[in-house]
């Protein structure tokens, strides 16, 4: 290479991370940041056709999106929402520890990330958990087979009965007309019109079983992201172990930087994820 | 605040903090609103603030605001295409009635 140059340019002393195809550190940064957001992008493609298709089908069964989004748990899909938040944090500390700090505490901080996206994980482990309790995973493939209509949970044979929840969601909330009606002194005519109509054994048991949409839709939706995170964890342990040789710093920290969009990226789903699947229609029978 | 007085000035831990505080806001915002009874606005809000909190962390955590040109232009090509996928699908489902 060297006797090659007849040298009008002397070559430099570059950073040792610099391949030879580059003019300079910063030309080799761009090219890896425009080539890790062209992959996003068709990271967004595909998660895009799924939401697509979702929303779709959201409009098309209405009734049972409802149902099925009520049945899962809105307080731990907050939580997981608020931990993948802190997780983005704590990595774009890495990215900014990885210019500006010790190795120390780069990996400290993708360490956090970690644990962090672990919590996220064990969280939607434990909902995984409740679905399958409550035989609500869509078919027959895995564990018992899809069943709204109640009776097969184990821990609590009462849950899991989306056509019951319906009717019950429906009574309550005429109850509560009744009651919000007599305080304001509403005759019992004016009360009778307000109430909503309690779904019929026929309508509720149908929409039971078309919560399977939904929840094929969540499984998958939900389950593309969790196997993003999983390749995220393997990811932020394979830059642990770079910045703990300490292979980072201000000139050179790349791998840190993309690792970062990747993780970012992740969390941009679930942003999209947690009001479509888990606060449709929640003002109707909370919980 | 951030610094961007040079191109590739980053932000600071400070800046960081804010922004996250601010998404977790926007997240108990966004709960919060869930239970009360907007009608059609309620999926409106519910995607609205999610909205924001997509373009805080893109620009912000991923550095899109401190970012070349060429980047800017990429992503926003990417959010553009998947518009397009997402309107002209649901114009079609929602204007044929099937």
């Amino acid at each position: 290479m060297a006797q090659l140059s007849t040298s009008e340019t002397p070559i430099a002393e570059h950073h040792p991370a610099q391949v030879h195809h580059f003019d300079d550190m910063a030309q080799q940064k761009e090219a890896s940041t425009f080539g890790m957001w062209v992959f996003l992008l068709t990271e967004i493609m595909m998660f895009g056709g799924l939401f697509a298709a979702y929303l779709i089908y959201r409009l098309k069964f209405y009734d049972a999106f409802v149902a099925g989004s009520t049945s899962i748990s809105v307080s731990w899909g907050f939580a997981n929402t608020l931990i993948l938040l802190a997780s983005s944090f704590t990595m774009a500390m890495g990215v900014w520890a990885a210019q500006n700090r010790s190795r120390k505490q780069q990996v400290m901080w993708l360490i956090f990330t970690m644990i962090l996206g672990v919590a996220f994980l064990g969280v939607k482990a434990k909902e995984y958990y409740d679905k399958y309790d409550e035989c609500h995973i869509p078919g027959s493939f895995i564990g018992k087979p899809f069943n709204a209509t109640g009776g097969c949970s184990i821990d609590n044979p009462k849950l899991g009965n989306i056509a019951r929840e319906m009717q019950d969601r429906a009574r309550e909330t005429n109850e509560k007309i009744e009651q919000d009606g007599k305080a304001q002194g509403w005759d019992a005519e004016r009360i009778e019109k307000s109430k909503v109509e309690v779904p019929s054994d026929a309508f509720a048991q149908q929409t039971a079983r078309q919560t399977q949409i939904f929840f094929s839709f969540y499984f998958a939706m939900t389950g593309l992201h969790a196997f993003h995170m999983v390749i995220g964890l393997g990811l932020l342990t394979w830059l642990a172990l770079r910045a703990s040789k300490g292979e980072f710093d201000g000139r050179y920290y790349t791998p840190m930087e993309l690792g970062g969009l990747y993780w970012h990226f992740v969390d941009i789903v679930w942003i999209f994820l947690f009001p479509l699947l888990y606060l449709i229609s929640r003002h109707s029978g909370a919980h | 605040m951030a610094d961007h007085a040079t191109e590739h000035a980053h932000p600071t831990p400070l800046f960081y903090l804010f922004i996250v505080a601010t998404l977790m806001a926007l997240t108990v915002a966004t709960w919060l609103i869930a239970f009360v009874n907007l009608g059609i606005f309620n999926p409106v809000v519910a995607l609205t603030i999610a909205v924001i909190k997509a373009v805080l962390v893109i620009l912000f955590f991923m550095h899109v605001y401190y970012s070349s040109r060429l980047t800017k232009v990429t992503v926003g090509a990417g959010f553009f295409w998947l518009l397009i996928l997402i309107t002209l699908s649901l114009l079609d489902y929602l204007s044929r009635n099937l």
